[in-house]
C-alpha cells in the first residue's frame, strides 16, 4: 500500500507547468497529461449515456426497467473492479501515473451503485419507502446489495483532499481498506442474485478477477 | 385423486359450455369496441388489439385458430406487441439470457417432429406432428402469461385443450400424473452444453390440471406456427401457473402415478414447487410474488400491477385445490 493519496502529487505538476513543456508531449507521458482525466471521465458516463438514450429511444428491450435495474448493477461492479486493479496494474506495468486515476474511477463505482439503488427504488418499487424496507429485510441478496452500498458512502464522504489531511493518511487508509469488504459483498449480491437460476458463469468470471486483485494484495502482504 | 375415463355421450367437455354471462360480456365488448370504432373515439389500444389477434407478421405459416368458447379463454386486455412476445424469452436450452433464445433459436428444426405418448395409457404410440395437428380444431385462446421473475405478457396462442390429446391415449386409472419432456439436442440446442439444469427439461402436471379445458397444447401464436423461441412446434401453455410450467418444444408425454419432479424443483426445491400456481400472497423466497410488471405495456416509471390469484383464472380452477395448502403446496 503506498501511503500518499495519488492523485494530488500526480496532477499538480502539470497544472504549475510552463508553457513551453505542455508544447512538448514527447516528454510527457500521456497519463500524465492533463486531457487523460477528461477522456477517462467520458468513457466512465458513457455505459450511462447509453441507458439514457437507450430509454428514449425503446432500445432496452422488451422490458427496459429490469434492463436499467441490472446494466447499472453490472457497471458499478465493473467500475469496482476497475478501480481494485489500479494499484496491482500500476505494479505489474511499472506505471506509477496510473494511480491518478483510481479515485475518479473509485467515484464512479459509487456513482454507478447509487444509481442501481435508485433504479431498483424507483423504477421496481415506486419509490415506496415502507415497501424498499421490508424488501431489503426480506430478501438477503438486497440486503447485501444494500450493504454494499452503504459501506461505500463514507468511503466517497472521505474521497477529497481535505477529509484525507483531517483523518490523517493512516486512518484514511484504514477506513478504505473497506472497500475489499464491499466488493466482497458486492459479488456475494450478484452471486445470491442469479443463484435461483444456477447461473454463475458471469459471477464466476467476477469471482476469479476478484481472487486475482485480493490474491496478490494478500500474497505482497506476506511477502514484506 | 383419480381419473376416469369420461363415458362417450354422457359427458359434456366443458369446452362446450359457456356460462351465458360470460357470452354475453363478450357480445357487450364487442358492441362497445365497434360503437368506439364508428364514433372515432380510437382507444387505438383496444381496436388494435381486436386486430392483431389473428395477425402476427406474416414471416412464419399461418395458423388461424377459432374463437374459443372455453370459459376464461379469451382475456380482454391488451395484447402484447409480437415483438416482444418473441423476443423475451426464458428457452435455457438457447441461453439463459432472455434475449439469447430469439438469437440462438434458429438451428432448431421444428419440423419434422414427433411426440411420443406413453406410460399408464392404453393407446401409447409415437405421434407425427402433422396427426397432432389435427387432434381437435385450432383455437385462439388470449391468456395472461405470468413468469416467476415477476413479469408478465398476454399472448394469443393457437391450439386446442390437452385433454383432447391426452383423451387419445386413453389414460388409465394408475395414470394420476402427466410428465412432459422437452428436446434436449445439443446439436440444436447450444444451451444444453451448460450446466444450468439438468437436461432434458421435465415439468409435471396433475392428471386433472393436464385434462383442464383451460390447459392448452399450443401450436401457435398471433394466427401462425409457433416461433423457435417460443417453444416450436408445440409447447404447453398453463395460464394459471409460472411459466416455466409451461414446458416447450416437447418430444414426449408420459402418464404416471407418481408426482414427476421438475427440473426447478430439482434445481431448487425450496424455491420452486411442484404447483408452482401463480399467487400473489406466497413469495418467492428471494421475491416478492404480489406485483408484477407487464411487458411493453406499463412505462417505466409506471407502479407495477397487482398480481391476481391463479394469475386470474380462479373461476375456472381454484376448485382444483379446494381445502389445499397453497403455501404449502407452492
Amino acid at each position: 500500500m503506498t501511503s500518499v493519496p495519488p492523485s494530488t502529487a500526480a496532477t499538480s505538476p502539470s497544472a504549475t507547468a510552463p508553457a513551453a513543456a505542455r508544447r512538448a508531449p514527447a516528454k510527457r507521458h500521456p497519463l500524465l497529461h492533463p486531457a487523460a482525466k477528461v477522456v477517462l471521465f467520458l468513457l466512465c458516463l458513457l455505459p450511462l449515456a447509453w441507458y439514457v438514450f437507450g430509454a428514449f429511444t425503446e432500445r432496452l428491450g422488451a422490458n427496459p426497467a429490469e434492463t436499467l435495474i441490472r446494466g447499472l448493477g453490472d457497471w458499478a461492479l465493473r467500475l469496482l473492479w476497475i478501480t481494485l486493479a489500479v494499484t496491482p496494474l500500476r505494479t505489474w506495468t511499472n506505471q506509477p501515473a496510473l494511480a491518478r486515476f483510481r479515485r475518479m474511477l473509485g467515484l464512479f463505482a459509487f456513482f454507478y451503485a447509487s444509481l442501481h439503488l435508485l433504479a431498483y427504488g424507483w423504477l421496481d418499487k415506486g419509490l415506496d419507502l415502507a415497501d424498499i424496507l421490508r424488501d431489503i429485510g426480506k430478501r438477503p441478496f438486497i440486503l447485501m446489495g444494500f450493504t454494499a452500498w452503504l459501506l461505500l458512502v463514507p468511503l466517497a464522504a472521505t474521497s477529497f483532499n481535505r477529509a484525507i489531511k483531517a483523518l490523517g493518511a493512516p486512518r484514511w487508509q484504514a477506513l478504505h481498506k473497506l472497500v475489499y469488504a464491499i466488493a466482497i459483498v458486492g459479488l456475494m449480491h450478484f452471486i445470491w442474485m442469479r443463484a435461483g437460476k444456477n447461473n454463475f458463469a458471469e459471477p464466476l468470471v467476477y469471482g476469479s478477477i476478484l481472487a486475482v486483485l485480493l490474491g496478490w494484495r494478500a500474497f505482497r502482504r506476506m511477502k514484506r | 385423486m383419480h381419473f376416469h375415463k369420461p363415458r362417450d355421450g354422457q359427458r359434456i367437455p366443458a369446452s362446450e359450455i359457456t356460462p351465458r354471462e360470460v357470452h354475453d360480456a363478450r357480445r357487450d365488448w364487442l358492441k362497445t369496441a365497434g360503437a368506439l370504432g364508428l364514433t372515432g373515439i380510437g382507444l387505438s389500444g383496444l381496436s388494435a388489439g381486436v386486430q392483431a389477434q389473428t395477425a402476427g407478421p406474416g414471416k412464419l405459416a399461418k395458423l388461424p385458430g377459432a374463437k374459443s368458447a372455453v370459459a376464461g379463454a379469451t382475456v380482454m386486455e391488451k395484447l402484447t406487441a409480437y415483438k416482444d412476445v418473441t423476443s423475451y424469452n426464458n428457452f435455457y436450452e438457447f441461453g439463459t439470457d432472455k434475449s439469447d433464445p430469439a438469437e440462438n433459436a434458429h438451428t432448431l428444426k421444428p419440423r419434422p417432429w414427433s411426440v411420443v405418448i406413453e406410460g399408464e395409457c392404453a393407446k401409447p404410440g409415437r405421434f407425427g406432428l402433422e396427426d397432432l395437428l389435427k387432434v381437435a380444431p385450432m383455437e385462439e385462446r388470449v391468456y395472461r402469461l405470468r413468469c416467476v421473475e415477476g413479469w408478465s405478457m398476454v399472448i394469443p396462442w393457437v391450439g386446442y385443450s390437452l385433454s383432447e390429446l391426452l383423451k387419445k391415449a386413453e389414460p388409465t386409472g394408475k395414470a394420476r400424473y402427466v410428465e412432459f419432456t422437452t428436446l434436449a439436442d445439443k446439436a440444436q440446442m447450444p444451451g444444453v452444453r451448460s450446466g444450468v439444469l439438468d437436461w432434458p427439461y421435465v415439468e409435471g402436471l396433475r392428471i386433472d390440471e393436464a385434462m383442464h379445458p383451460l390447459t392448452l397444447m399450443a401450436f401457435g401464436l398471433y394466427g401462425e406456427v409457433l416461433p423457435n423461441q417460443n417453444g416450436a412446434p408445440l409447447r404447453l401453455v398453463v395460464p394459471w401457473k409460472y411459466g416455466f410450467k409451461s414446458a416447450k418444444s416437447i418430444v414426449k408425454i408420459r402418464f404416471v402415478e407418481k408426482q414427476p419432479v421438475s427440473s426447478w424443483t430439482k434445481a431448487a426445491q425450496q424455491e420452486y414447487g411442484f404447483y408452482s400456481n401463480v399467487n400473489p400472497t406466497v413469495d418467492h423466497p428471494r421475491w416478492s410474488q404480489a406485483t408484477e410488471r407487464r411487458i411493453g405495456e406499463d412505462g417505466l416509471f409506471a407502479k407495477r400491477r397487482p398480481t391476481l390469484m391463479f394469475n386470474g383464472y380462479e373461476a375456472q380452477v381454484g376448485q382444483l385445490y379446494a381445502g389445499m395448502d397453497l403455501k404449502k403446496n407452492f
